[in-house]
């Protein structure tokens, strides 16, 4: 390491960095260019980097949010618009839930010490285990016949909120653990109760876990697609749900499927940019001492 | 520790988190264990299947299509597994070096983990599409025979693998760097003191002082391989024929196409059981190896 970097690297290095950025990016950016390309462009076959960019695909799926009348589709599809709203509803409130949820549970195990964190890390290496695909079948039916919330927006944040609580209090808990415990006698000393001490003074000290542990929340809330195909209804669908509804076997129409998956991609590709740092800490966090 | 805390406090904390957890993991969960012992579809109440003991159990040992799918499961999950941990071990072996740069790469290393898996699917069926997609694109313009990426059983299973190596690579990498970055210095340098060279450095040192990092990492990245449904439903949806037909992807079809509740959940009660011993071996591991380190400090403390 240090004693070998004394002398400049290797070029090579850089160009595999290079490389490997291109690699992992061009995807992405393939779709973004996509998702402002005309039909037509996407056909020929001389396509390439020239192009003339256009936002009409992105007309298309927001229809019915624009201010404006769009000239070029004869018959607006409100589906995207609506499934949009749904998606960030049932992202935000699910995260919010779990976050506030999340954090009382990771204080009461560590500051009470009364179940070991054998149990806690065993739990959530367990929950992170159960695939949503095994879930299918008992929610589907737990939802509809006992429940009665399928197809609602509360149907779906119970579900996420559930699959996310252990992963966020194994997260926090290793976050709520390095707060001094003798700030909070402090608080309990001026005469705080136990919930103020942990809304006023511990919770302002742990943001940075929250960050992460949010983050990863919304991501799974906003990203999936299986329990919310079988939960949702018309109303109620998330915009994975509307994506996999509109691919057909052929004659897909890119342009307009590229912007809304480029819709769907924003949010996390945003978190990504602004957080990396703390995405990298719960990353390594949740599987290196899972 | 707390001596004039409410006993009751702590409870107050955890009753929201044991109670949506309860009701909403732990009672379908339960739930389903006991439905892979009946006859149901969906139109029905759980109370109106008909219980058949072991049947849809019997029933799956017997299943071409099922076993054929739980081998397509383990041969992708293997695969994916290995590739991705030789690929990013040797990146992150490679790259543990003061670059500049590096900050970027590992923020845009995380963007194909982070965005949806159906737009990872989509952006890799548009590249893989026969005549608009880049990849065939690429070989015409080469002059060479276009690939039939998804239309072929073989080739389609490569594409899948292809694809969620792109995506998957990437973790092992962040987590091999970090763990690589955490190393003692005094046990590389007083290796290179005695003159090992680079590669004796990674064999004996390095790699070895990962490796507790290194298997939990694996066997992650193994339980999430089985999990893996969402780009491979966008790409091929199990197809063609059952090539890329993984469990998670047939248990989805079973419960909604074939609408055989019952049968779908005994399947996933096996998945479940294969994943369990997964994450009971990881977890004994790792009790396997704090013990062992706790034992090796303390003979250490014992020597000084």
């Amino acid at each position: 390491m240090a004693a070998r970097d004394t002398n400049a690297p290797n070029p090579a290095f850089y160009a595999l960095l290079v490389a490997l950025v291109v690699m992992s990016a061009g995807p992405i950016v393939l779709m973004l260019a996509t998702s402002f390309k005309l039909n037509v462009d996407i056909m020929s076959s001389t396509a390439g980097l020239f192009f003339m960019p256009t936002i009409q695909n992105y007309e298309t799926a927001l229809c019915d949010m624009l201010w404006y009348e769009v000239e070029h589709i004869r018959r607006c599809d409100p589906t995207f618009g609506r499934a949009l709203v749904n998606s960030l509803i049932v992202a935000t409130v699910s995260t919010a839930l779990t976050l506030i949820i999340g954090c009382m549970a990771a204080y009461a195990l560590v500051r009470f010490r009364f179940m070991g964190r054998d149990t806690v890390s065993m739990t959530t290496l367990m929950m992170r285990m159960v695939p949503p695909a095994v879930l299918l079948v008992p929610v589907f039916g737990i939802w509809t016949f006992q429940y009665g919330i399928d197809g609602t927006r509360m149907g779906l944040i119970l579900i996420y909120t559930a699959m996310n609580l252990p992963f966020v209090v194994w997260i926090l808990q290793s976050f709520i653990v390095q707060v001094p415990i003798q700030l909070e006698e402090a608080a309990r000393m001026d005469g705080a109760n136990p919930f103020q001490t942990f809304f006023l003074v511990v919770l302002p000290l742990i943001k940075p876990g929250l960050a992460a542990a949010a983050i990863f929340t919304f991501r799974v809330a906003w990203n999936e697609f299986l329990l919310g195909n079988a939960l949702a209804d018309r109303n109620s669908r998330t915009v994975p749900v509307t994506i996999v509804n509109s691919l057909t076997e052929y004659d897909i129409d890119w342009g307009v499927i590229m912007a809304t998956g480029m819709l769907l991609a924003v949010p996390p590709i945003i978190f990504t940019f602004v957080a990396s740092r703390q995405i990298i800490t719960g990353m390594t966090a949740g599987a290196v001492k899972g | 520790m707390l001596a004039n805390a409410n006993r009751l406090t702590p409870y107050l904390f955890l009753a929201p988190a044991v109670a949506i957890l309860v009701v909403a993991l732990l009672y379908p969960v339960g739930y389903m264990v006991w439905a892979s012992f009946l006859d149901w579809n969906p139109s029905q109440r759980i109370g109106e299947a008909e219980f058949v003991g072991l049947r849809n159990y019997v029933n799956l040992l017997g299943d071409e299509a099922f076993l054929e799918s739980l081998g397509v499961t383990l041969r992708f999950a293997a695969i994916v597994v290995t590739v991705e941990m030789v690929l990013g071990v040797g990146l992150a072996l490679l790259l543990d070096r003061q670059l500049k740069g590096m900050s970027i790469l590992r923020t845009v290393f995380i963007l194909p983990m982070m965005i949806a898996p159906i737009v990872v699917g989509l952006m890799w069926r548009y590249m893989y599409h026969p005549t608009v997609g880049i990849l065939n694109r690429t070989l015409k313009s080469m002059g060479l025979d276009p690939v039939p990426w998804l239309s072929d059983g073989g080739w389609a299973f490569t594409s899948v693998v292809i694809a969620d190596i792109w995506q998957w690579t990437p973790f092992i990498f962040i987590l091999a760097l970090a763990a690589l970055q955490s190393l003692p210095r005094s046990a590389m340098e007083a290796a290179r003191i005695d003159g090992a060279t680079g590669w004796q450095l990674i064999l004996y040192i390095k790699l070895p002082l990962m490796l507790p990092v290194l298997i939990v990492t694996a066997l992650l990245r193994l339980i999430d391989a089985f999990k893996v449904l969402e780009v491979i439903l966008v790409m091929t949806n199990g197809g063609p024929g059952l090539s890329t037909e993984i469990l998670a992807l047939r248990i989805s079809r079973t419960a909604s196409e074939f609408r055989e509740l019952g049968y779908a959940a005994a399947m996933s009660n096996l998945l479940l059981i294969l994943l369990m011993v997964l994450t009971l071996a990881m977890f004994f591991y790792g009790k396997v190896m704090d013990a062992r380190a706790a034992r090796i400090r303390a003979e250490a403390e014992e020597d000084a």
